[in-house]
This record gives structure tokens, C-alpha cells and sequence, in this order.
């Protein structure tokens, strides 16, 4: 099976998996317990929340493990505009961001907060003279993605913080759960307020997560009990996830560029390929994420060439899969204005380090084959 | 920003006559200390001032971000470097003044031009990067006395150095330049705070602890240990020295009237200590008393306790305020570990209403119907000892 499907999730690691299970058989007490026993696996969870700081680059009090990208996302927004609520109550986000941070927003404003959209251009790319326009002295949270996870836009996120920055006081949170892994992610690299990572898009286990804070900022609970995770993440804290988390992180961030380097060299190989039919048009912008190709198939719809491509064992997938399964068109093809004819046929490819070269020339044959059975040419 | 070196002021130090140099031998042996992991580092010492250079950019991060915790350091500055030409003159100006807060800041440049052949004198050169650096950014504001930025550059032959700011350093005295005391650490707010105020003026720990199993936890040990350890990241080896005194305390408890048990198990820690103290060579013992603050800190408990020795005892405490002492625990990143909420030695065993004026007379005269010499012996000869900083744990390395 060739999988090119690595944004909607990873293969674990087995390293990964190991340590799932010696952290389940050794230390499976509670880490709040004051027994010995619950003071030892606690000792193991602040080594790994010490090392997730680390490599982000913050304190280890600042880091809240959390069931994975959605909870993070919606413990940012809520958590953050609640604490803040008195610097005002509008709220800016990009129109391209994941459901888990549009509908959250969508909820915002049903609460009464002003939420307005940044616009993208044609690239997914939000303008900086956008962001100078809405942003207001009362803007009391901005939220950005780093990497978009349909098409693989990278923001402008340091330009945006800097007029954020300059123009208001709101904290900037930042979805970074297609870029961590593919480039340097941390509050270094990045100057923003908030961080969201989620382990099984970079070979961590599902249902796991987490929130970073840079060491200035504070945050709300949304989920209220026993005070877990500093108060802002209650629930006994799963300390095998958690563990595996950081271990994600580290070994993702460890060999950061190499591995981006060689991603991008095999899908700008791709991309060269695709651009020989005259039927394709490619989505992903110049300036894009290395793992990630959008591209649509004139007059084609999407499913019918991943259903094609399956039958010969390569796994593909449409713009995402939390919106390949609505029947509606994704919201950022819609935001970046594709043609009508190429809207319904859009593909995405997304790649791991797992990935190889091979892999890639065999897709190639299959596709030209898979193609001209489709187009009949 | 790349810097080139980092220039270190003494400060108090400097007006120190013939014991400059001893100062500056214990002030460089430190940084040694600190920076045993950065094998790059290069050390030139003058009289008022010292430069660390490194090969290696990332170990002059390392160092910025670790310098403003060692003591007898006034303060110090990164240094860049560029050569005589002007354009590079001027854009290692521009690089400085954007790596600092420069937002409507006041603002001067001063000129030190040793080598005398350098084309431009010093007003014209002043003149020239003031007026780029200004027309860069037009928020500074021009004042020559006392600047919020003053941009020194010194023209070398070989080179030119470039520097603005300057970072507070830790202030004090080197550690070591002022001999060794024992700290009698209790694992609550003050003590380490105590402990850290004696550090800051040169002097050398040892910590000394007492442990009640099974009264107390090996948590509360361990919360100790970590605070032994949190003090030696000022820069010298702390040693702790941890006394089994269940066996003192339940005779204490069996001995002893309950209104003045707290005075004489005090006592008792005082003697030990004294006795730790002596066989260790430290020439004083500090504890993290503050007036008044509970009973066995009133002037008569410190006088009754006081009683047991004549070596000097510092409490460098005595006349802070609790919300004062919390201030500085927080601020050494002490506090987060005292606060830890497990029993010592001193909350079992307590008597709900102890005396806060003990009689000297009546507490040696209850004392002396039991031989507590012979426990305070084996209490000292049992004792557990431990070195800080300890390497990391390792346990847990293969699974992260």
C-alpha cells in the first residue's frame, strides 16, 4: 500500500507505540496520588512536559496536554478570549482556519463577540494589509493557522504578529498542526501567544494533544474538576499519552530539516509530473508546506480518481477528511476562488517521512494509468 | 544578532584593594562552573572588566541567558563586531538597535576611537551613524545625558566594536571569596531564601536537614533535596547533610513539658548543627528566622535557643516581612518547591499552645534529666549525606 494521505493522519511510530506500553505496565498510577507510586509517575510526566517545553521553547507550567487539535484549538479560543475579556470582545480569524477554530468562533458569536473573517488571496495567503485593516484596539484574540491543511499555504505569521503587536493588545494563537514536523515550530521561530499541536498527525497516537502558552500568557479553563494540568485541563491526566506526545515531538522535531528538504524535493517531483497533463490544474501555492499537493482534474470529480487510485492500492483523499465527507465544497477552495470546473475535481497528496522516492515513481505509473481510463484519452 | 563576545563589570568588587585578585580567580572559577558544558569559551580577565568570547554563536546565547544568575557580576554587554568600513559600521548599528526596545527611547552614540588613523574623527563619526541610525528609526530621541540607549562603538585597528545594552547582572560577591556556613534548611519559604542571601555575598553552602521517617515522607526529603539543588544552580556545589532525628523527637516528646518541647527540640538542632558544622570546617550556621514571625522566633526563643553555642549564627532574615521574603523566594524560583504541602519535622509533634518566652533556666533544667549527648552523637554519625547539582535522572530517557 503506498499511503499518501499523512494530513489526515499518521502511521505510529513503533518506538512510540513501545513506549505506550511500558508506560501502561510500569508507571500507571495517578500522577495527583501522594503515594510513592503516584509521585513517581508524576515525576515521569514533568519530565515529559519538560521536554515538550524545551523543544517549544516555554515554560513547563505553560504546556497543557489535551485530547488532540480540536480540544486545543477550542481551549485556545474560548480559554483565551475569556481571560482577556477585558480587553474587548472582537475576535479575528483567517476564513481558510479548520473547522475546530471556525466553529468555535461561529459559537463566539452566537455568545455576542464581534467575530470578523481575514480574507486569503488566491495563494490561501492572508494579507497583511487585511489584518491591518480589521484589526481593532479592542481585538482581544487573533487566530491563524500556520500550514493550511487542504492546500498547504503557509502564512505570514510573524508579519502578522508584528502588526498585531503594534496595532492592538490581542494574543495571537496559532494552529500548527499541519507545520509542526515539516519546519521549525516554537515561540522562538514563531512570536506568537499559543501553540496547537496534535500527536498523530506527526506518528503520535490518537487522541492526544496539546496547548503550549508562551511563558507571559495566561488562559481559562473550559473543562472545570479536580485542577489537573495547572488548573486549565481538568481529568486524571493520561500519563502514557502524554509521554508518547512528547516523545512524538522530539523525534519529529529532531530531524526537522532533512526531512522537510527531502518532502519537498519528492512532491516538487510530483508537481512537475502533474503539470505535464493539460487537464490538471495545481491548488498549492508557490510558497507552500513540503508534504502537502493539491491539484484538480478538470471536469473530473475528485472521488472517482481517489476510488480508482485505491483499486491499485494507493491511498489519496480529497481537499481534508473532516470535509470530504459533507457533500457541500470545502470553504477554503471556495475562500481562494477555484474555477468551476476544477472545484469538484480536487485531489490532495500529503506525505510523511515515511514516504519514499519509489513510492512516488510507482504513483506516477499508476496515475498516468488511472487517468487516461477516466478522460479516455 | 550575532555577537562576538561578551563584556562582564565587576562592580562591588572593583573597589576591593589587595583582594582584587583572589575575587576575580573565585569570580572566573564560577563562570567555569556554570559553563563546564560549553567547551568553547574563552576567558580574558582585566582589572574592572572581563571578556568571554566563543567560537561558537550558540554558546554566547547560552551564556546571556545564564550570566545574570551568577554573583559578582555588576552587569554585562554583548559585543559585536564588524570591520573599519563604514557601511559595515552602520548596519551593525542598525542590526543592535533592532534587537533592543528602541520605541520612543532616548538615544546617544559614543565613540572611542584608539586607532588614531581611522579617517574619521570621533564627533564625525558620532554624527555620521547617529544620523543613519535615526533616519532608520525616526522614534529615538536624541539626549547625551544619561540615555535609555547609548550606542558605544570603538574603533580598533583591527576591528571595531559595537555594543548597547547592558544587562543586570546578579550583583554580589563571587562565591568562595567569603568561606563556607552551614544552612540549616527546613524545606519552607524562608530558609532557602536565607541560604540564597548568603550565597549572593560569596559565602559557600552546606545544608543541613532533619528527616523523621516515618513521621515524614520521603517526599518532604525529596523536596528538600530539590531545593539543595535549586541553590546550587547559583553556582557552587551545595552539600546536604540529612539527620534521622525520629528517635531525638519522640524522647523530646516522652521528656520534656509540651509548652517548651518546640524550644528544646530547637536546641537540640542547634547542637547538631553545630556539630555538623565543625566537622565540615564552615565557620558559621544560617537559618531563615525572621522576628517575631512564630514562637520559636521571638527575641527570648532565639535567645534560649541561641543558648547551645557560641559560633556565630546568621539570620539574614530577621527584620524582612513574610510578603517580602515570599517576593524574593519567587524571584530565585524557590517558592513553586517550598510550598509543596508535605509534613516535616517541625509540624508533627507540635504543641497547640508553645511558649513564645521560654525560660532559659526551666528548659536546661528539664533538659537535664535525660542524656541527649549520646543521641545527638549517633544522630550525626548516621547521617545521610548528598552533592548538588546531581546529573539528571535517567530513568526515564528511553521512553521520552
Amino acid at each position: 500500500m503506498i499511503y499518501f494521505d499523512n494530513s489526515a493522519t499518521t502511521k505510529a511510530e513503533k518506538e512510540i507505540i513501545d513506549t505506550f506500553v511500558t508506560v501502561n505496565e510500569k508507571y500507571w498510577a495517578n500522577p495527583a496520588s501522594i503515594h510513592e507510586f503516584g509521585h513517581h509517575t508524576n515525576e515521569l510526566l514533568q519530565s515529559a512536559r519538560a521536554q515538550v517545553a524545551e523543544v517549544l521553547k516555554t515554560t513547563k507550567e505553560k504546556i497543557y496536554f489535551t485530547s488532540g487539535g480540536t480540544e486545543s484549538n477550542n481551549l485556545a479560543i474560548f480559554g483565551l478570549v475569556n481571560k482577556y475579556k477585558l480587553r474587548g470582545n472582537h475576535v479575528l480569524i483567517s476564513e481558510i482556519e479548520h473547522p475546530s477554530v471556525l466553529e468555535a468562533a461561529k459559537m463566539l458569536q452566537l455568545q455576542g463577540l464581534d467575530v470578523e473573517y481575514i480574507p486569503v488571496n488566491k495563494d490561501g495567503i492572508v494579507s497583511i494589509e487585511d489584518v491591518n485593516l480589521l484589526l481593532r484596539n479592542d481585538t482581544v484574540l487573533v487566530s491563524v493557522m500556520h500550514v493550511n491543511n487542504e492546500i498547504g499555504a503557509i502564512q505570514p505569521i510573524n508579519e502578522i504578529a508584528s502588526i498585531i503587536k503594534a496595532k492592538s493588545r490581542a494574543v495571537f494563537h496559532m494552529d500548527a498542526v499541519q507545520s509542526f514536523g515539516k519546519t521549525l515550530v516554537n515561540f522562538e521561530e514563531q512570536h506568537v501567544d499559543a501553540i496547537t499541536i496534535s500527536s498523530h498527525k506527526i506518528h503520535g497516537l490518537k487522541g492526544s494533544g496539546l496547548l503550549a502558552l508562551k511563558n507571559t500568557i495566561e488562559i481559562d479553563p473550559i473543562l472545570y474538576g479536580g485542577g489537573q494540568e495547572y488548573g486549565i485541563r481538568s481529568g486524571t491526566t493520561p500519563v502514557p499519552l502524554a509521554v508518547c506526545t512528547a516523545k512524538a515531538i522530539r523525534l519529529a522535531n529532531s530531524h526537522v530539516e532533512q526531512h522537510a528538504a527531502r518532502l519537498k524535493s519528492m512532491t516538487d517531483d510530483i508537481i512537475f509530473f502533474l503539470k505535464t497533463f493539460a487537464s490538471i490544474k495545481i491548488i498549492s501555492p508557490e510558497i507552500r508546506a513540503p508534504h502537502i499537493v493539491s491539484f484538480a482534474v478538470r471536469g473530473v470529480k475528485g472521488e472517482v480518481i481517489i476510488n480508482a487510485l485505491q483499486k491499485e492500492d494507493v491511498i489519496v483523499s480529497t481537499s481534508s477528511a473532516c470535509s470530504s465527507r459533507q457533500t457541500k465544497t470545502s470553504h477554503v477552495l471556495k475562500a481562494i476562488h477555484i474555477e468551476d470546473d476544477y472545484i469538484k475535481g480536487v485531489v490532495r497528496l500529503s506525505f510523511s517521512y515515511m514516504n519514499t522516492i519509489e513510492e512516488v515513481e510507482h504513483f506516477k505509473k499508476i496515475f498516468t494509468k488511472v487517468i487516461s481510463v477516466i478522460k479516455g484519452d | 544578532m550575532k555577537w562576538e563576545k561578551i563584556l562582564i563589570r565587576y562592580g562591588e568588587l572593583s573597589t576591593k584593594g589587595k583582594n582584587r585578585k583572589s575575587f576575580i580567580t573565585h569570580l572566573k572559577n564560577n563562570i567555569k562552573f556554570s559553563f563546564i558544558d560549553l567547551p568553547n569559551i574563552k576567558m580574558t580577565a582585566e582589572r574592572d572588566r572581563m571578556f568571554l568570547t566563543s567560537t561558537d554563536d550558540l554558546e554566547i546565547q547560552e551564556l546571556i541567558k545564564s550570566l545574570p544568575k551568577i554573583f559578582g557580576i555588576q552587569s554585562f554587554s554583548p559585543v559585536a563586531a564588524c570591520t573599519q568600513q563604514l557601511e559595515d559600521i552602520e548596519r551593525t548599528a542598525i542590526k543592535i538597535i533592532e534587537s533592543l526596545d528602541h520605541q520612543d527611547k532616548t538615544f546617544r552614540v559614543t565613540v572611542k576611537r584608539t586607532d588614531k588613523r581611522y579617517p574619521l574623527d570621533t564627533y564625525e563619526l558620532q554624527r555620521t551613524i547617529a544620523n543613519h541610525v535615526l533616519r532608520q528609526f525616526p522614534s529615538l530621541i536624541v539626549q547625551m545625558k544619561k540615555p535609555e540607549i547609548d550606542l558605544r562603538i570603538e574603533v580598533l585597528s583591527d576591528a571595531v566594536y559595537m555594543m548597547a545594552e547592558v544587562i543586570p547582572g546578579a550583583g554580589g560577591m563571587p562565591l568562595g571569596s567569603n568561606g563556607r556556613s552551614l544552612l540549616m534548611l527546613s524545606g519552607g519559604i524562608d530558609s532557602p531564601v536565607a541560604g540564597y542571601m548568603l550565597l549572593k555575598r560569596g559565602v559557600r553552602l552546606d545544608a543541613i536537614h532533619f528527616h523523621s521517617p516515618p513521621f515524614t515522607s520521603e517526599r518532604s526529603k525529596e523536596k528538600v533535596m530539590d531545593l539543595a539543588n535549586q541553590l546550587s544552580h547559583f553556582g557552587a556545589t551545595v552539600r546536604l547533610h540529612v539527620i534521622p532525628f525520629t528517635e531525638i523527637q519522640q524522647s523530646i516528646q516522652s521528656q520534656i513539658p509540651e509548652n517548651v518541647s518546640m524550644t528544646t527540640t530547637r536546641r537540640m538542632m542547634m547542637k547538631i548543627a553545630d556539630l555538623v558544622r565543625e566537622e565540615i570546617g564552615a565557620l558559621g550556621i544560617v537559618t531563615g528566622e525572621s522576628l517575631g514571625q512564630v514562637a520559636s522566633q521571638t527575641l527570648e526563643s532565639l535567645t534560649a535557643i541561641n543558648a547551645v553555642t557560641t559560633t556565630p549564627v546568621f539570620r539574614p532574615l530577621i527584620s524582612f516581612d513574610k510578603l517580602e521574603i515570599i517576593d524574593i523566594a519567587q524571584k530565585i524560583g524557590t517558592y513553586e518547591t517550598s510550598i509543596l504541602p508535605y509534613e516535616d519535622c517541625c509540624t508533627i509533634f507540635t504543641s497547640s499552645c508553645p511558649k513564645t518566652k521560654p525560660k532559659l533556666e526551666k528548659v536546661e533544667y528539664y533538659e537535664s534529666f535525660k542524656d541527649f549527648d549520646e543521641l545527638i552523637k549517633e544522630a550525626v554519625e548516621k547521617r545521610e549525606t548528598y552533592s548538588f547539582p546531581t546529573k539528571k535522572k535517567n530513568e526515564f530517557e528511553s521512553l521520552l
